[in-house]
């Protein structure tokens, strides 16, 4: 049986049939693990009215900043949006943009969550803060906790250092970060990758996502932004 | 005997005595970022960032920095021997889920029983952002917090009851600012240790609650500078 195909042959085919309306993660952190070449990808694209999960909200253009600056989000849930977000920043105050404000570990636990089947969880962080308002609250064991919701995608878009065909991925450094567990949370998952190599060239030990969490991968060079 | 309250610098100098031997930590933005270039040369600390590093090592020298190696404020750094990389949801394993002994913090304000308000300055303009402080918060097995004693007005930021958002509640153990060591007990702050120059009295003219002292209250014992 012939190997379902993953490897597209440009990023514009990585991201073709993104719909309006949908939402997608993003993965990266601190310039790291951003997938900029899918974004740029996905700025040509052209969708609209789009759910972002992303930990920030770019650094000017850069970074998710294109979208923003193309007013294709409507919606974001993010933990530190963050000073260099200038469109993002415009649009909140403009309340054009709806965003919910997570905690970045509970940000990660509620895809963790969502992508292993639990549809909500206990946790202790933001109790007795504003994070924790007018959500279940259970106390377990003598200590208070709030109930969090699983936080699911219809896409993925992260970044890897080298996949195989299959969709197995290594990833480099502190360029990690959230691209992992964001493969597992979305049904779709897109990855572009700095090499593609032969399947069964990765060292089955070091694989860090298993192709099964991933749907498309393209092959394209890191971009940074400042 | 000179007055001076302690610098920014002194502050993390002052923080990172209170760091034993052999301890995995966090440190904050801010001041207490500063603090890892303070460790004494005689005792290993392993540092967390909450982007997936373990044992951190300093910033990376001009013309060698990778920028897949970049701490949490984006600064590229280097990884000591023993290190290790892992994702963002391991990394908050680490924090929530008290594995890190000591993590260090900036505060805009700390309550009598420990509350810790350090995300956002009510009416600030702007979006806001939480990070990874709840998560550290709530999850150190010792939480210090270093600020300046008092806001840029000169009103207490150690108070009665926080009045900004709230980033946990009952979650700090130690206070230290320019002008004081303090620690959160159960049965209210206690002033272990003022800044050179400065009396029991002095600090507690610009501390919203009750102080008890300390058997002993020290003065600070800092580098001469």
């Amino acid at each position: 049986m012939p190997l379902k195909e993953k490897v597209c042959p440009t990023v514009d085919a990585a991201v073709a049939g993104i719909p309006d309306g949908a939402t997608i993660m993003f993965g990266g952190f601190g310039g790291a693990g951003f997938p900029n070449n899918l974004i740029q990808g996905l700025a040509r694209q052209g969708a609209r009215n789009l759910g972002v999960i992303s930990n920030n909200c770019g650094t000017g253009e850069g970074e998710l900043g294109i979208l923003f600056k193309n007013k294709q989000i409507r919606k974001v849930v993010a933990a530190f949006p963050g000073p260099g977000a200038k469109y993002f920043q415009e649009q909140f105050d403009a309340g054009e943009i709806e965003l919910e404000l997570v905690p970045q570990g509970i940000l990660c636990e509620r895809m963790r969550a969502y992508g292993a089947g639990i549809p909500a969880f206990f946790s202790p962080v933001g109790v007795g803060t504003e994070i924790g308002r007018g959500k279940e609250e259970r106390e377990i064991r003598g200590k208070r906790y709030i109930l969090e919701q699983a936080l699911g995608a219809d896409y993925a878009f992260i970044r890897a250092q080298r996949a195989d065909h299959m969709g197995n991925l290594i990833y480099r450094k502190a360029a990690r970060n959230f691209n992992p567990i964001m493969a597992t949370a979305a049904k779709f998952t897109i990855v572009e990758v700095e090499e593609i190599v032969d399947t069964g060239q990765l060292d089955p030990e070091a694989i860090v996502t298993p192709s099964i969490f991933v749907d498309r991968i393209v092959q394209a060079p890191g971009k940074r932004y400042v | 005997m000179s007055k001076a309250r302690l610098t920014r610098e002194q502050i993390a100098e002052r923080a990172a005595m209170e760091l034993p031997d052999g301890v995995y930590v966090n440190l904050g933005w801010g001041i207490p970022n500063l603090i890892a270039a303070y460790v004494p040369a005689n005792i290993s600390v392993y540092f967390h960032s909450e982007n997936g590093i373990l044992g951190m090592g300093p910033r990376a020298k001009p013309g060698e920095e990778d920028f897949d190696l970049v701490d949490a404020m984006k600064v590229p750094v280097t990884l000591l021997p023993g290190g290790s990389y892992f994702s963002q949801d391991d990394a908050h394993v680490m924090t929530r889920g008290g594995h890190l002994d000591i993590c260090i913090l900036g505060g805009l304000q700390v309550s009598e029983r420990g509350d810790l308000a350090n995300w956002r300055v009510p009416g600030a303009k702007g979006a806001g952002g939480i990070g990874g402080a709840m998560d550290i918060s709530v999850g150190a097995q010792k939480l210090i917090v270093t600020m300046e004693h008092t806001a840029k007005d000169g009103s207490p930021k150690i108070v009665n009851t926080c009045t900004y958002p709230l980033t946990a509640i009952e979650c700090v153990d130690t206070i230290v600012t320019d002008l004081a060591v303090i620690d959160v007990t159960p049965e209210g702050l206690v002033l272990r240790e003022v800044a050179p120059g400065f009396t029991p009295a002095e600090v507690q003219a610009v501390t919203e609650p009750k102080l008890r002292h300390a058997a002993s209250v020290r003065e600070m014992r800092l580098k001469p500078r």
